[in-house]
């Protein structure tokens, strides 16, 4: 299982990536491992005011369709529309490809997240 | 050895026919000159021709790469594959009930009303509800029929701001869905370690947006929610209502009823508990059962019962309306009402009481081999993980394929999600101590082959006319019709 250092990390298994006021979100390696075949991704439009923790995606599998939660607030200022047509390169690289970007409301929630090493340790429990 | 069959439309010959008319010995006439080009097809529908014996053998070949409760065990978790007595289906074909048109005057039908209003008494007994709709084709369909009935009494009230419906973590897939699908906006709540609603999520999502709670009790973990007084208060406190997803009604008939948890909305599946073979697509039946306060709403026509007949009451008006055609499904509410007064009321508790014996027999003799991710008492189902078997490399999907060599249809598997490689094994009351015996014993081979040769597992199944299908492939890219290669 890949866990890359330097991210941030929620409980539901959503990696943030930090750039000044811009966080860029995925799912984890171990959420494609463990979700299986992916086979559609549901994106949030550019432009929509997201809570945190609320919805932002859907991320469907052969196995279970799984909501995908905000772990911060903010507004959607970028989506990977490549993921809608070609939902299996969440298994390929989970990290490589990001599912959206958000302009963030308040970047102190980041604080509530995990660390790679602490992320590390709830994927072993 | 069942050998591939080719598709129907790959056996066609051209003129070929199941039986040969007379040459027609009226005047022809050209289509055109009497149906308007417009509704005329322009190109030939291209059906299969064959001939009666190539149908009759085609369609015998399809059926027997089938598994179905009547050719074998099928414990498939959240379904209620039991079987379903034959006589009840020779009662819903009685030709009073069978042969008669909804739109026959009430005088010729009283048979059929009063079987109908009957049903209602009996499945509000069971549920204690104080009325139930025949109406719902289906579970989903009464859970949308229930929801909109919360949705209606709230706007009533003119309580407008009510526009959630909580979820647990562990539901049925089709509560979310029908929660959406009515309007309303989905909050899920998260497990507690035994398997049952986290009280403290759910008092913090508590709030006078609440319209309702959605709940399965015993839960889709097959374990009895033993809070359920306390949920159900804390949810009537927040001024919410508490719907009860009835697909586990199998467990608890005639032991306990969601009314007296607390419940206000139900469905049932009367293709699950009452005797309705299902699995096939249909036709099914989930009457909707509620409350006193909530009867007004509940969807047009029910039937009454007047001085010396049965009416049906069009005459309502706060009714969410129609949710069917007509009445519903009445031959499986033949069937349901054929199966309770053939069981009654003892027959009802004791089936109730064996399906859980059942679950728990497979729970306490596959303990060892799998691993159980809550120890305590089932219910009508039991779910095991197979998280011991993945550190050999061998999913929950292994062993359910692995299974079919044995003849079984697999269990659930990869639900409940909030289990790992979860493997959900239902097998209901009909089936007998034998059955389940060997039942076990393949699976504890399979438990045995995943030590010594996982290979066989990860191959299987090896008798069947198709290997692993690419689920992948069938969910992106479907052939859903034939087309003909020119």
């Amino acid at each position: 299982m890949k866990i890359i250092e330097g991210l941030k990390y929620s409980k539901d298994h959503e990696w943030v990536k930090v750039e000044g006021n811009l966080a860029t979100i995925g799912i984890t390696d171990y959420a494609q491992h463990s979700l299986g075949d992916i086979v559609f991704v549901e994106l949030p439009e550019i432009g929509d005011a997201i809570g945190k923790e609320e919805t932002f995606g859907v991320v469907e599998s052969v196995k279970a369709a799984s909501d995908i939660y905000l772990p911060i607030s903010g507004t959607v200022v970028k989506i990977n529309e490549a993921l809608v047509d070609e939902p299996e390169l969440l298994n390929t690289d989970a990290f490589e490809n990001w599912m959206i970007g958000v302009e963030m409301d308040d970047p102190t929630e980041l604080d509530a997240l995990m660390d790679a090493t602490a992320y590390e340790t709830i994927c072993h429990e | 050895m069942i050998k591939n069959e080719a598709l129907i439309f790959e056996k066609s010959v051209p003129g070929r026919r199941t039986s040969l008319l007379p040459v027609c010995d009226v005047p022809e006439r050209d289509l055109a000159s009497v149906i308007p080009a417009a509704f005329l097809r322009q190109q030939s529908a291209e059906l299969p021709e064959v001939s009666e014996v190539d149908a009759v053998r085609h369609f015998t070949a399809l059926s027997k790469m089938n598994h179905g409760v009547d050719s074998g065990f099928y414990p498939l978790g959240s379904c209620t594959m039991k079987y379903n007595p034959k006589i009840n289906e020779d009662v819903a074909r009685y030709s009073g009930f069978s042969r008669i048109h909804p739109y026959q005057s009430e005088k010729t039908v009283q048979g059929a009303l009063e079987l109908l209003y009957q049903t209602d008494r009996m499945l509000a007994e069971i549920t204690g509800m104080a009325r139930v709709s025949l109406q719902p084709a289906a579970g989903a369909h009464g859970e949308m029929a229930g929801l909109m009935i919360i949705k209606a009494y709230h706007q009533y009230r003119g309580d407008t701001k009510r526009q959630k419906i909580v979820v647990p973590d562990s539901s049925h897939g089709t509560n979310p869905a029908s929660a959406a699908v009515v309007g309303f906006d989905v909050i899920e709540v998260k497990s507690n370690e035994s398997g049952g609603v986290d009280i403290p999520s759910l008092k913090a999502v508590m709030s006078d947006e609440i319209a309702g709670l959605m709940l399965t009790n015993p839960s889709t973990l097959g374990l009895f929610e033993e809070n359920i007084v306390e949920i159900a208060e804390i949810v009537h406190q927040a001024g919410g209502l508490l719907y009860y997803d009835g697909a586990n009604m199998n467990a608890i008939m005639g032991k306990t009823r969601p009314g007296d948890m607390g419940f206000d909305v139900v469905h049932l599946n009367l293709h699950k508990t009452f005797s309705t073979p299902h699995g096939g697509g249909g036709p099914g039946s989930g009457p909707v059962g509620v409350k006193k306060e909530l009867v007004p709403f509940l969807p047009a026509p029910v039937v009454e019962r007047a001085v010396d007949k049965y009416v049906l009451d069009h005459n309502r008006p706060l009714s969410i309306g129609r949710v069917k055609s007509f009445y519903g499904n009445f031959g499986v509410v033949v069937k349901a009402f054929a199966y309770i007064r053939s069981l009654g009321a003892v027959g009802l508790r004791e089936a109730s009481e064996t399906a859980v014996l059942n679950a728990n027999y497979i729970r306490a003799r596959l303990q060892d081999d799998y691993e159980l991710p809550f120890g305590k008492t089932c219910m009508h189902e039991v779910v095991f993980s197979a998280q011991k078997q993945m550190k050999l490399g061998v999913s929950a999907l292994d062993i359910a394929k692995r299974l079919i060599d044995f003849g079984y249809h697999p269990p659930t598997i990869y639900f409940p999600l909030i289990v790992k490689e979860a493997l959900m094994i239902e097998p209901t009351e009909t089936e007998s101590k034998e059955t389940l015996d060997d039942f076990i014993e393949a699976m504890r081979q399979i438990a045995r082959e995943a030590e010594t040769s996982p290979e066989l597992l990860k191959e299987a199944p090896h008798d069947t006319i198709v290997k692993r299908l690419d689920e992948v492939k069938a969910v992106r890219k479907p052939i859903l019709r034939y087309v003909k290669e020119v």
